[in-house]
């Protein structure tokens, strides 16, 4: 693909190899005369369309909205004084079970989307009518874990990137949906697997791969968008002569895990994608890879050209409670101080000078009976009796985290960090395995306690200036649902009950609320067709729309 | 195959050999399918009940308890009596393709852990086998004194159904002598708050709703006090002591207390002797066997 930047190539391709050169330059000029007077529904998206997203706020070109990781809509069209009209406009049926996790993008009032089991979808984005649907044929012994789930697409030129549950990297025509092409990255009977959506940066497709709870070695990959050639690979667990390599045990970084469950941010300024890692492997059992485990449970600042670690911060040393950091990277500025924003599944929430990897301050979000100290730089360290044990020991937050793969947002309005806040904590007994390729090793089992207070959850509003919670919006039970911030003065959030809640972004009061049938488990978005805006959700096997009357 | 000669001989002949072989295939697949899930390949086999202990614990314990003894979310699975199914192959049925209208989830579809192969799943059951408990030949109790004490005395069926009959409040205990231990069967009779029982359980939802109990006021000053049947952030479905349902908006209402305090009264020894509690528990034990 040499024209990725120039819209209207393939027809014009089509016109020259019928010898019709005369027509194409009208062709041409045609396609200039409609595309200077309203946005050419078919133009691609180049990478410094993705670097100016904030200039075309009623598209949604990447997972997290932009670069920054902020999940936030600058459409204020539907805001604090009319929330309440909220209405359905349409709904889309991939008709699959289990968990429904996809952000789709919109561009150009095209919605594209992906769901259980490998779907992918464009839709009509004003009627949700599907313009093409694809799924792939998956190997039944592809052991995602967690749900056959998927979060979402990346989109530059004129494809969708996509990962799949049998660990390939996928690109589709984005008017077709047909496979342009498919990469292994590896060998997914290895316990690899990929549920994230994937950040295009320039020409490169960054993906990394999901799996730690099978004794995967996770890394990071870049793609050339175009071609599917694999550019460069890091691995989160570094090998023998790497630096980082000395924090495993004997043979223990073979097997180490260190996924990338969650999509990465992209600082243009200094060229740097700032990307997560989850659990070392096994993920409850610390025997047999004494030492630090880097770089698990950590914040990598990557050169995209070339995958160069610049710096890393680990959050969690040594982990045994499976509190991956794989929290979206947000990307805020305070001042001159350019900061990640992370409320980290361990409970803590932690600034991070993203310019050197330093930690400004690490507060709790929620309860947290793991770490009651903290070294001298401030980082929380791990109780010596936190440790799971035969009989069990119960430990907050639980297994699921304080937070988990859920989007937070900030909301540059307000300068508040909303966060979905799980209050759980788990029984967390060890269970000695041998690693055997491709089966689950957990070396652990964890579960609730039976006589523990009811599990709750809330959305926490948090002044990253102080890490001080400004207010909060309590679930009746834990949820999984991400949050969306929108220049309306609202934050959108869902529930495991099934709702969808609008609320004022500056008191946590609620403005609206839909019931959609089944459990939130993503992270909701907003965008506008011909001036009008609508919210998107996935709750169930449904994409719902909602928008003003 | 070699290609050369199969392009020579006759299109006919060759598609039906390339059926019949497809055929066989299959047949032999099925066949294999089936023997695999009719008997436990691992039947007796120690090791294989190590390995399945720590599928276990990363797989069922969340509900079953460590030592597949039950909690208040997963059946006891040490007991004889299964009620999806004594065999191996019902086992091996329940494990994988759950239990439709209950919070079993088939395998591979729970919101955590990552599922198990056929083979983890044959050396799940050996180690519910290696922990199994033998039914005593003769149950400790009097069940059909203890039935007399359901109907009579204790009052249980105020508020619980067996097959039928009974009160509506609390949970149908039925079937309650197949899943729960001994032990909490005891605890649920001498301290019902201490662990409530599960309601509801939806499809995606996390955690079932328990037995909370649940105090209103309506607008108009009426109160109402019974368990809750189901509730989100902005709704309550509830039933009132009189067996009647209510379903309110939570911002309409004057007044709303929940509790973990049951509604059931604890019986202690003066309410239920121990040897009356005994007969009690043989009674759930027959029902829930039948």
């Amino acid at each position: 693909m040499k024209h990725e930047s120039m819209p209207g190539t393939v027809k014009s391709r089509f016109l020259a190899s019928l010898g019709m050169t005369h027509l194409l330059v009208s062709a041409l000029v045609f396609l200039v005369l409609v595309g200077g007077a309203a946005p050419l529904l078919n133009a691609q998206v180049t990478p410094q369309r993705l670097l100016d997203s904030a200039k075309e706020p009623q598209n949604w070109l990447m997972y997290s909205g932009d670069y920054a990781g902020r999940r936030f809509s600058a459409l204020d069209q539907i805001n604090t004084s009319n929330a309440a009209k909220l209405v359905p406009q349409w709904a889309y049926q991939t008709m699959a079970g289990g968990k429904f996790e996809t952000t789709p993008l919109v561009v150009d009032g095209i919605l594209y989307g992906t769901g259980q089991d490998n779907r992918a979808f464009a839709l009509d984005a004003r009627s949700g009518r599907p313009i093409w649907q694809y799924q792939r044929a998956l190997p039944a012994d592809i052991r995602p874990c967690c749900g056959r789930a998927n979060r979402g697409l990346a989109i530059l030129g004129d494809k969708v990137f996509l990962g799949t549950l049998d660990a390939h990297v996928i690109a589709l025509d984005s008017k077709t949906g047909n496979v342009v092409w498919d990469v292994a990255p590896v060998d997914y009977r290895g316990g690899y697997s990929i549920t994230l959506a994937p950040l295009a940066i320039k020409n490169l497709v960054i993906i990394g791969v999901s799996g730690g709870e099978y004794g995967i070695r996770g890394f990071i990959d870049a793609y050339d968008a175009g071609t599917g050639e694999r550019k460069w690979r890091f691995y989160t667990v570094p090998g023998p002569g790497e630096p980082g390599h000395e924090t495993w045990e004997g043979d223990s970084w073979k097997i180490g895990g260190a996924p990338a469950w969650i999509t990465g941010t992209y600082d243009p300024a200094t060229s740097t994608t700032f990307w997560t890692t989850g659990n070392p492997s096994p993920s409850n059992r610390g025997e047999g890879r004494a030492g630090d485990n880097l770089y698990s449970n950590s914040l990598l600042a990557l050169e995209p050209e070339t995958g160069k670690l610049k710096w890393y911060f680990q959050f969690s040393k040594h982990d045994e409670h499976d509190y991956d950091a794989t929290q979206v990277p947000v990307m805020v500025d305070q001042g001159d101080r350019h900061l990640i924003l992370q409320a980290n599944r361990n409970g803590f929430f932690y600034l991070i000078d993203r310019s050197n990897g330093k930690l400004v301050f690490a507060n709790p979000f929620a309860k947290v009976t793991w770490s009651d100290s903290k070294d001298a730089s401030g980082v929380p360290i791990a109780r010596k009796d936190a440790s799971p044990t035969l009989e069990g020991n119960r430990v907050c937050p639980g297994a699921a985290g304080a937070t988990n793969w859920m989007s937070p947002t900030y909301d540059p309005q307000t300068q508040l960090f909303y966060v979905t806040a799980r209050e759980q904590c788990d029984v967390f007994s060890t269970a000695p395995q041998a690693y055997e390729a491709g089966h689950a090793y957990y070396g652990s089992a964890y579960f609730p306690n039976d006589d523990a207070e009811p599990f709750t959850g809330a959305l926490r509003a948090i002044d990253p200036s102080t890490g001080k919670m400004k207010w909060e919006w309590k679930h009746p039970s834990p949820t999984w649902s991400g949050v969306l911030s929108t220049a309306g003065g609202l934050v959108f959030t869902g529930d495991a009950e099934g709702n969808f809640i609008a609320l004022e972004a500056a008191s946590g009061k609620a403005l609206w609320h839909f019931q959609c049938g089944a459990s939130v488990y993503s992270s909701p978005m907003s965008f506008a067709i011909d001036g009008k805006q609508y919210v998107a959700v996935a709750a169930g096997s449904a994409l719902f729309t909602f928008a003003l009357p | 195959m070699n290609f050369q000669q199969s392009k020579s001989w006759p299109r006919g002949w060759f598609l039906a050999l390339l059926l019949g072989c497809a055929a066989l295939v299959a047949c032999a697949t099925a066949a294999g399918t089936l023997l695999a899930q009719d008997k436990n390949p691992f039947a007796g086999d120690a090791q294989a009940a190590k390995l399945g202990e720590s599928q276990f614990r990363a797989n069922c314990a969340f509900c079953h308890g460590l030592g597949a003894r039950g909690g208040g979310r997963g059946p006891d699975l040490s007991r004889a009596q299964k009620r999806h199914g004594n065999s191996d192959a019902d086992l091996f049925r329940t494990i994988n393709e759950g239990v439709p209208g209950t919070a079993m989830p088939p395998n591979g579809a729970t919101q955590q852990g990552v599922g198990m192969t056929e083979e983890e799943i044959w050396q799940v059951i050996s180690y519910i086998r290696s922990v199994q408990v033998k039914a005593p030949a003769q149950l400790a109790g009097n069940a059909a004194h203890g039935k007399e004490l359901f109907y009579g005395s204790a009052a249980c069926s105020t508020c619980h159904m067996i097959q039928g009959k009974g009160g509506r409040l609390g949970p149908d205990l039925s079937t309650t002598g197949s899943a729960r231990s001994t032990e909490y069967l005891v605890e649920s009779v001498r301290s019902p708050s201490r662990r409530l029982a599960q309601g509801i359980s939806e499809a995606m939802k996390e955690f079932s709703q328990e037995y909370e109990t649940i105090t209103v006021v309506t607008a108009d000053g009426t109160k109402f006090m019974g368990v809750v049947l189901n509730e989100d952030h902005f709704t309550l479905q509830m039933m009132d002591t009189r067996e009647q349902l209510h379903l309110f908006e939570k911002d309409k209402l004057r007044s709303l207390e929940k509790s973990r305090e049951s509604l059931m009264p604890a019986y202690d020894q003066k309410m239920l002797s121990e040897k009356d509690l005994q007969d009690l528990i043989a009674y759930l034990l027959a029902v829930g066997g039948q």
